[in-house]
């Protein structure tokens, strides 16, 4: 069971009071873009054991979302980040270097 | 005009390690918007006498209050007889600033649990720390009973207000009973 802090209510609460959302910082290709940017977008995606970032919202709660950055092996929740940036926030990064030195994620390490 | 009743009838419940009682219409009016700005707060401690209640908490006293929601929404309580005039006063307060108050009353359910089992009724149904530690006096929390949302605050010792949807009070009624059976005790606080 994952344990998540949601950071725009500060409210903790095990993972059924919130919805998953999936796959973290994904680039839309919509309309105009190429069949490869698209197929990319729509299908492919990380399926990593250890360190994943994903957006998660707080649906019974104050209704937001945001990210979460845990282990898909022992389901530790590394933290939680707001949902309006590109990229986990540098202190978030390494923290998780303290507890999985080398891991990576796409571009982010 | 048709008499406003509440959800239940103000039905009570006593056969079990708490009580159960479906509290009278009570005024609710949502407020969406900033809640630094001047113009939600003069509206909001304007139409109640309270307090901003800070992030995670309620500032209630009778059936008054501010209960914070999220951080662009707040839960406004007061008379359910005075939601119009109140709402009146909370527009021309807000003036051009945006946000939006309404009166969201008829679409609610209120419940209190109380005795000295409800912080058990509690537990087992939502997903919160209710331990004396973590959960007190003041706080206010959004999350869910068993299946359905709901959002609770102890207003006094060993008593809990329950809000939920009008459509799922008979649900949470029956919930709050099941797990306040006779016997039930898991004793953990
Ligand atoms: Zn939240």
């Amino acid at each position: 069971m994952l344990i998540l802090t949601c950071p725009c209510c500060g409210q903790t609460g095990e993972e059924t009071e919130f919805h998953a959302g999936g796959e973290a910082h994904l680039k839309r290709y919509g309309p105009g873009s190429s069949d490869i940017e698209f197929e990319g977008y729509m299908f492919m995606r990380e399926n990593p054991k250890g360190v994943h970032f994903e957006r998660w919202r707080h649906v019974y709660g104050c209704g937001k979302w945001f990210h979460a950055a845990r282990c898909t092996m022992t389901l530790e929740v590394f933290g939680t980040y707001p949902a309006q940036t590109l990229s986990p926030p540098q202190e978030l990064r390494d923290k998780i270097s303290e507890k999985r030195p080398g891991w990576s994620w796409r571009d982010f390490a | 005009m048709s008499k406003a009743v509440s959800a239940l009838g103000g039905v009570t419940w006593t056969d079990g390690i708490a009580t159960v009682h479906e509290a009278p219409l009570q005024g609710m009016i949502t407020v969406r918007g900033d809640l630094t700005s001047k113009g939600v707060i003069k509206a909001a401690t304007g139409a109640t006498g309270m307090q901003m209640p800070a992030q995670g908490t309620a500032n209630c006293n009778g059936t008054k209050g501010l209960c914070w929601m999220s951080p662009d929404e707040l839960l406004v309580l007061c008379a359910y007889g005075d939601v119009a005039q109140v709402l009146d006063g909370m527009r021309a307060a807000l003036g051009d600033q945006h946000g939006l108050a309404v009166d969201v009353s008829d679409a609610r359910a209120l419940f209190r649990v109380a005795g000295k089992g409800a912080l058990e009724v509690m537990a087992k149904l939502a997903p919160v720390d209710f331990r004396p530690s973590a959960f007190g006096h003041g706080m206010f929390r959004r999350s869910r009973l068993a299946q359905v949302p709901a959002a609770f605050w102890m207003q006094e010792d060993d008593a809990f207000h329950v809000v939920c949807f009008r459509s799922q009070a008979q649900y949470v009624f029956d919930l709050l009973k099941a797990a306040g059976q006779k016997g039930s005790e898991v004793s953990i606080f």
